[in-house]
């Protein structure tokens, strides 16, 4: 095996130096009986075999379809330089930064990123990463029921429907009151999402005002891309403020590894999940990074803990760092700009033959009502090209015919006009 | 190192976007920010060079030795990262799995996914694998969920405890009682391993399961894993098997065999995956029959019309909103296809002897934590160095100077002063040696020169930084 | 307040009466143990707390500490100064670092705790 560089005279030295025989002496605490008896393994392949494979596995994932799926995960552009900086095995190869001296690169980049997230979304403090956003937002309900020792989370129905799938999976046995709605009157905390899982906009800042006012904590689920536009969790008064990170410079990857976004006021970071990086430092005198606020953690308050959470998504944490600092402000307005200039534009052509859904403004995303099911007209636009978008029934959140589009920066003018083409003719007939 | 906002310069960009073709669509400004987002401004070559500076800064697997012990730093191998980079894996919308409409076009990433969790169901000896949970600790939770559904779908009300060994990584207590058990810890014997007739003790009706990790984290063999398996099955109890150390048993004997309900793998440590500063990593899960029913869904099934997704009446509900971290899946993928099961065996066999090496190297100049031989890590117990005033973090300390990541240090808390060596199947001899007389080094300078040990590091970017000085002094984010 | 003449816990934390309440702490030993102190949180005034219950957290860089009630009562006054300057429980355990008093407790409970001897005794078999 090529990974393993051990010799056979080598193996022969070390068997002498430790006082055994065989390699097999050192399993004998290993009962005889429940050793294994042989298994359903394929034989091992070469590199170049390997790849072959998997060269033909990806080959049989269609991925040259013009993109108009979102639904929380979003295909946005990537500069090359966020694979190429976040591909430097100095970062990718190390650990959980236990030994602050060896490990500043990882601490300040982390640092950084909780700077980052709380410049874009108008928060105090943030974490060095979850992992995801469905995980975000369950830490997110739990937390609000440390800080305020109540146990009702209330969901509001803009809130994405796998999520709150997610949320009562993870809550399944603890002795949570989880409702729907919008009212803060007993309860931990309010969640709300914004832009909604339909994509439509709001300002929630009232609702915030609410929850104060009744004592429950605000936890608002955001989009990072669209904070280069619209107004922010800060804004509106979240207390906790969670995201899906994905769209920050990660690749779709059908479903990770993402990054999950958790800032907070500063008053609640002691009721914080995760890892925290804090500045201080060294005996010199000169600045430096280390974990701090470790004694909430589950490696010293074990069953105490804030949280299970150990490894996190750290090295997504450093691309979504990497691309925010690509982009700078005005990029980032830029790219919100351009996702909402080309969903509006797309809206207005579809609007002319199918009814949009949504009770308001939308950012990049609005959901359709088609006179055919989702389904079927999806299939039929996979034929030329599109992935036409998230058919809502299938997440249980609409009808049959409803389906949710998403426009990002990168889908030109042509592919628009294409698409609303294209789909006009599968829902209305060929009768231009 | 200044920090990349000290860098910002007014006006300056490192990306231009395509001008938009369609007309600017405006928001009514009551939803809109009133300015942009305070991010840095600078150009392509200040954040190359800022995060390259940044890199260089860390000790990496790459550029180290890490033998950081219960984390299994192996080599990620370079095919991995090729394999997962290949666009047909990573520019894959996740909500092709939503919808039945799209399942013909991502057939290959499912057959990944079957494939990859029917290898794990199979290393495991368990029934089936799921590859949602994002990390060992949350595929803790998912098992100890998978438990309270297992218990609750047979009206076993009264289970409310989960029993937890004290050498047991804090995540295990952490993960029960999370998902709502409460927790009492099994001691350990002198001898390192879990006191079986305290767990019989505490084996009562009320106890829902047991969470194991085997070897446990002192790095032996429980010795008693099936005895404790049939007491705990006898009470309706489960078996949780915590795969953090899965590298010292992989082909030598399978969780299920020794009698395990529902484990967890660690991706990014037996099957090579990247650490990544902290992750992101897998905690794959896989269960045998009793918890079958209740995996967390919808799962890929293989039919004659190729791979589709089914939902599982009775399931737990779900993990994650797809499957997982599905590019570190691949990267396991890969490294398990590489291997086979022919190769896989040697993987444990050579992890095992290279603990083995070190232990016997080193356990004269420090106290060996327990006698005998160990698995896949070796603990040393730094007693007779702190004795004269060093202790073990100042030893790792001297390590980082000498070019070498530290060890796990105060890890398990039941053993003073610990030092955890896992060096893992891929280092070299030469590698391990050097190691060794660094550490041998060390110890002779306890006597001779205790001061510079003290002092240690003076090579690094920074000196011992001032933690009590963060905690109190917080500072986490610098702020617009 | 003299060490001598308090009452401990096994858990480490120190009891004395003074002017009809009960003023709780923690040891010498156990700052010692934690290192220094990062962090303080302590009961609510008015709160009724059992003999048993978590009443405080203690945090140093490395270590996080419950501090349970040493017997029941009712909190009547918290130490705000130590939530300000942690350093306090570290300089002077028995004295400014106090962290509550408690009103109306039972005397009888007070009286079940370790003498001076008895903790010192307990301290050194660890």
């Amino acid at each position: 095996m090529t990974w393993i560089p051990v010799t056979d005279s080598e193996r022969e030295e070390m068997l002498g130096t430790i006082g055994v025989n065989s390699v097999e002496d050192l399993f004998a605490a290993v009962p005889e009986a429940l050793r294994m008896r042989g298994w359903d393994m394929p034989p091992g392949l070469s590199e170049m075999a390997l790849r072959a494979h998997m060269d033909a596995l990806a080959a049989r994932n269609k991925t040259d379809l013009s993109c108009f799926l979102g639904g929380g995960y979003y295909d946005h552009f990537i500069p090359a330089a966020v694979d190429a900086l976040s591909g430097r095995s100095e970062f990718f190869t190390a650990y959980t930064p236990y030994q602050p001296e060896c490990a500043q690169g990882t601490l300040q980049s982390i640092y950084e990123y909780q700077s980052a997230v709380c410049r874009l979304a108008g928060m105090e403090c943030a974490n060095a990463s979850l992992y995801d956003g469905g995980t975000a937002m369950f830490e997110a309900a739990t937390m609000a029921c440390r800080a305020t020792c109540r146990t009702r989370v209330v969901v509001d129905g803009s809130v994405n429907p796998v999520w709150r799938r997610m949320l009562l999976t993870h809550c399944a046995k603890l002795e949570l009151d989880i409702v729907d709605g919008a009212d803060p009157e007993g309860a931990a905390c309010v969640i709300v999402q914004n832009p909604s899982f339909l994509g439509t906009v709001r300002d929630f800042a009232d609702l915030g005002e609410r929850c104060r006012a009744a004592g429950a904590l605000f936890v608002v689920v955001f989009n990072p891309v669209s904070l280069g536009m619209l107004k922010t969790p800060g804004a509106m008064g979240a207390d906790i403020a969670v995201a899906e990170g994905q769209s920050l410079g990660l690749p779709l990857g059908f479903g990770g590894p993402y990054l999950g976004i958790l800032a907070a006021r500063k008053k609640l970071i002691r009721k914080m999940p995760g890892r925290i990086v804090g500045e201080t430092l060294d005996a010199q005198g000169r600045r430096g990074f280390v974990l701090t606020l470790q004694a909430r953690e589950q490696h010293i308050r074990r069953e105490k803990a804030n949280s299970n959470i150990c490894s996190n998504q750290a090295l997504c944490a450093l691309r979504a760092l990497m691309y925010l600092c690509l982009m700078g402000p005005e990029g980032l307005r830029q790219t919100a700009q351009a996702c909402h200039s080309k969903a509006e534009y797309l809206k207005s052509r579809i609007a002319a033959f199918a009814p949009v859904l949504n009770d308001g403004p939308t950012f990049h995303e609005f959901a359709v009502r088609l006179p055919r099911p989702a389904e079927t007209v999806c299939a039929e636009l996979l034929g030329r090209g599109f992935l036409a978008g998230l058919p809502l029934a299938a997440v249980g959140a609409g009808e049959a015919g409803d389906l949710l589009v998403a426009v990002t920066e990168k889908r030109t003018r042509a592919e628009l006009d294409a698409y609303a083409d294209a789909l006009k003719e599968v829902c209305c007939g060929t009768d231009l | 190192m200044e920090l990349i906002y000290e860098k910002s310069r007014s006006g300056r960009r490192a990306v231009a976007l395509e001008p938009l073709d369609v007309p600017e669509a405006e928001l009514n400004s009551e939803l809109c920010r009133p300015a942009a987002a305070p991010l840095p401004e600078v150009s392509e070559l200040d954040v190359v060079r800022h995060f390259t500076l940044l890199s260089q800064r860390n000790y990496g697997v790459d550029s180290q030795f890490y033998p950081l012990g219960s984390c299994t730093m192996k080599y990620n191998p370079k095919v991995s990262e090729l394999v997962a980079a290949h666009p047909g894996f990573a520019t894959l919308h996740p909500h092709l799995s939503s919808a039945k409409v799209y399942e013909p076009v991502c057939q290959g990433a499912l057959e990944l996914v079957f494939e990859t969790e029917r290898m794990l169901a199979e290393i495991g000896g368990m029934q089936a694998g799921c590859l949602q949970p994002m990390a060992g600790a949350h595929g803790e939770l998912a098992g100890v969920l998978l438990i309270a559904a297992y218990h609750r779908d047979k009206g076993n009300t009264h289970k409310r405890t989960i029993l937890i060994p004290d050498s047991a990584h804090g995540t295990n207590p952490a993960s029960a009682a999370m998902a709502g058990f409460e927790v009492r810890e099994i001691p350990s014997t002198p001898a390192g391993v879990m006191d079986f007739d305290k767990l019989v003790e505490a084996l009562d009706d009320t106890v829902a399961g047991v969470m194991m990790t085997c070897p446990n984290t002192h790095g032996l063999f429980e010795p008693q894993v099936h005895e404790v398996a049939e007491r705990a099955h006898a009470v309706d109890a489960l078996l949780y098997y915590d795969g953090a150390n899965l590298n010292a048993i992989v082909g030598k004997c399978r969780p299920g065999d020794l009698g395990f309900d529902v484990m967890h793998f660690n991706l990014h440590k037996t099957f090579a995956t990247p650490h990544g500063m902290g992750g992101p990593g897998s905690g794959a899960i896989a269960v045998g029959e009793r918890l079958l029913p209740y995996l967390p869904g919808p799962r890929v099934v293989k039919s004659a019309d190729g791979y589709t997704l089914e939902t599982i009446p009775k399931s737990m509900g779900r993990m994650a909103a797809f499957f997982g971290n599905f590019l570190i899946a691949v990267r396991a993928y890969a490294f398990l296809r590489y291997y086979g099961g022919d190769g896989l065996p040697s993987v444990a066999d050579n992890a095992v002897l290279n603990a083995n090496y070190m232990f016997a190297r080193l356990r004269g100049a420090y106290q060996a934590a327990f006698e005998g031989t160990c698995m896949h890590e070796c603990l040393l117990s730094a007693v007779r160095q702190a004795d004269k005033g060093i202790h073990a973090l100042d030893i790792a300390k001297a390590l980082l100077d000498r070019g070498f990541h530290a060890p796990t240090i105060y890890f398990p808390l039941t053993v003073k002063e610990c030092l955890m060596i896992e060096p893992t199947e891929t280092e070299s001899k030469e590698t391990m040696d050097l190691f060794c007389d660094a550490m041998l080094e060390i110890a002779q300078l306890v006597d001779v020169d205790p001061d510079s040990l003290h002092a240690a590091p003076v090579t690094l970017p920074v000196s011992r930084l001032d933690e009590v000085r963060a905690a109190k002094d917080l500072n986490c984010a610098c702020l617009a | 307040m003299n060490p001598e003449s308090l009452r401990y816990t096994m858990d480490h934390e120190w009891v004395g009466e003074q002017n009809g309440l009960c003023v709780v702490g923690i040891t010498d030993y156990a700052q010692e143990q934690l290192g220094d102190v990062t962090y303080v949180e302590l009961p609510k005034v008015g709160q009724r707390l059992k003999r048993g219950e978590e009443a405080a957290v203690v945090e140093s860089v490395k270590a996080a500490s419950d501090v349970y009630a040493p017997l029941s009562g009712e909190v009547a006054e918290i130490n705000e100064q130590v939530e300000n300057e942690t350093d306090l429980v570290n300089r002077d355990p028995y004295g400014r670092g106090w962290f509550f008093k408690l009103s109306n407790y039972d005397s009888a409970e007070y009286a079940e705790l370790m003498t001076y001897t008895a903790y010192r005794a307990f301290c050194q078999g660890r």
